[in-house]
């Protein structure tokens, strides 16, 4: 098998199979944008963005206070995962070499695997139970723990790509430790950093298992964090089960919607970063 | 024998004929009272393995001290050792006195933070810092350390000229530090280092991914330099460190084999190993 022919064939068929298993890879994304574009389209109206849900068997109506609500508690879950993330990421990256930070490093894997039900049934004890009501904190709560070991994780390996002569260029310069990894180990590793943290933005807003049993749902205009509020999510949950057809085709509509909000918030973000970065 | 100094290259720029005295002094055995910086009874350590093992030799005031040896016999773990980078790398500990205008920077109490703002430090590769313009660069040091220049562009200009950098990038001081040449990077981090006004300048194989003439420039630069500022220059190369350097220091295997003066090391060395080091024989 040593001869040229022989190793051409091997590289065509080797080639051969990545192709068709990118292609295998690529057919459930692409077959779920088009079925939510094409499902989603033909629902999608002024009205759902500006009016609240109907009653039952009243036809139209929209989800702009589900809107509104995912935007609220992902801001909740990001005003607690963010900086505990990444400060937890700078620990384990800067610092990290002990039993302690491989105990924590574990803990966080660990976590990310957790079924987000068991996020929101942990929620649920924590804040809903001593509250006695349901709250858009305890939903917050409940998705900024789905956020942080995403966070901490992304943020540790890429400080940890950041090469140390940039931290000895600082260090020798006088800079204090604290300083060169806020002004040159952070601000280096950002771009990177804030793909992270969109993912795990994308992933907590898309999530509906945590926040069944902790923000619930309201039906109602709600800016309140200790009173239920509602969600992209759980809106789609709640009127994808219903047997009605409007609600179906507004569910169908929600979906899009939440896709393309977050699709929105990732170009966003690296746009921001890129400009940043400056030219590399 | 024919030394390395005399076959190299004719020197551009020859380091400053030294005072007769100082000459004299050295010829008997002394070294010249005027040292900025003494390392005593220095040993390094990374781990179980002794890295420099008791070195004292002075480094003295606004003369280009080099330090030459083969690969691994501790001149970068020497040169970290004077500005308190050694203790950066996880598992190094150093034991003996580095004493820097007679005060010992290994003391309790000395902050390594204030040390290095005396001390400033070129290192092997150029690490301008990527997220910064080359303006911001050469600011890098005052501005982390929370001053705010009044002059920042006075500074500026003045630091890229004293790094004999301002003529290339006068006119595109807001691109990023990594958008310049290797050599140009290499003059932006000396800019850096110098814009903080360091007493004592270390440079640590400053040259080694330069081209030759990128390293001609900065062999310029040393000279320049070497008038006003106390430098250390750790070297593979021996004809750079003849070209350079009023003293040099050769190290093997983590000791010092022999300080001299450099033409005096370079023609007439008092040690047997130098000699053979210097003529090509062995390293």
């Amino acid at each position: 098998m040593n001869s040229y022919l022989g190793r051409k064939t091997i590289d065509i068929v080797a080639r051969s199979a990545c192709l068709a298993a990118l292609l295998v890879a690529i057919v459930p994304l692409a077959g779920v944008l088009f079925y939510l574009g094409a499902k989603g389209i033909s629902g999608l109206s002024w009205g759902l963005f500006t009016e609240l849900p109907k009653p039952v068997g009243e036809p139209g109506g929209g989800f702009a206070n589900a809107i509104v609500g995912t935007v609220i508690l992902v801001a909740i879950a990001c005003s607690v995962s963010l900086p505990v993330g990444v400060f937890a990421g700078v620990y384990l990256a800067e610092f990290g070499g002990n039993r302690f930070a491989k105990a924590v490093r574990f803990s966080a894997d660990v976590l990310s695997g957790v079924p987000s039900i068991a996020v929101g049934v942990f929620a649920y004890t924590i804040f809903v139970l001593s509250m006695r009501r349901f709250s858009a904190l305890a939903g917050g709560f409940a998705l900024s723990i789905i956020m942080l070991p995403t966070i901490t994780r992304t943020t540790e390996e890429l400080i940890k790509l950041v090469p140390d002569s940039l931290r000895e260029a600082g260090l020798a310069l006088g800079i204090p430790k604290w300083r060169v990894i806020i002004s040159v180990v952070l601000r280096t590793g950002a771009p990177g950093i804030t793909t992270g943290i969109m993912l795990a933005v994308a992933r907590a807003a898309g999530e509906t298992a945590p926040l069944l049993f902790t923000a619930l749902n309201n039906r109602y205009w709600s800016l309140d964090p200790i009173k239920p509020i509602a969600s992209l999510p759980v809106q789609i949950y709640t009127y994808a089960i219903s047997p009605f057809d409007d609600w179906h085709r507004q569910a169908w509509a929600a979906a899009l919607v939440l896709v393309a909000m977050v699709l929105v918030l990732n170009i966003l973000a690296r746009l921001i970063t890129y400009q940043r970065g400056g030219e590399r | 024998m024919i030394s390395l100094a005399e076959t190299g290259p004719k020197p551009a720029a020859a380091p400053a004929a030294l005072p007769r005295h100082e000459r004299q002094m050295i010829a008997n055995g002394r070294t010249a009272d005027e040292h900025k910086m003494l390392a005593e009874n220095l040993h390094a350590w990374f781990g179980n393995t002794e890295a420099l093992k008791g070195i004292s030799f002075p480094i003295l005031r606004n003369r280009v001290t080099a330090i030459i040896g083969p690969s691994g016999c501790g001149k970068s773990t020497l040169i970290r050792c004077y500005n308190r980078m050694h203790e950066v790398v996880a598992n190094a500990r150093i034991e003996g006195r580095v004493l820097l205008d007679g005060v010992d920077i290994y003391a309790r109490g000395i902050d390594p933070v204030l040390v290095r703002r005396r001390v400033g430090m070129v290192f092997q590769k150029p690490n301008p810092f990527p997220t910064m313009s080359i303006r911001d660069n050469v600011l890098a040091g005052l501005r982390l350390n929370g001053v705010r220049p009044r002059y920042a562009d006075e500074l500026v200009e003045k630091a890229l000229q004293q790094a004999a950098l301002w003529e290339e990038v006068k006119d595109v001081l807001d691109r990023s530090g990594c958008s310049l040449s290797g050599g140009q990077q290499q003059r932006l981090c000396i800019a850096r280092a110098l814009a903080l006004e360091p007493e004592v300048l270390l440079m640590d194989e400053p040259c080694s991914a330069l081209d030759p003439i990128a390293t001609a420039k900065v062999e310029e630069l040393i000279h320049e330099l070497g008038e006003r500022y106390t430098i250390v220059i750790v070297t593979h190369n021996m004809q750079q460190a003849a070209r350079v350097s009023h003293y040099t220091a050769f190290l093997y295997l983590g000791e010092l084999v022999e300080y001299n003066l450099t033409d005096t090391l370079f023609t007439k060395p008092n040690n047997q190993r130098t000699e053979e080091y210097i003529t090509g024989r062995f390293g």
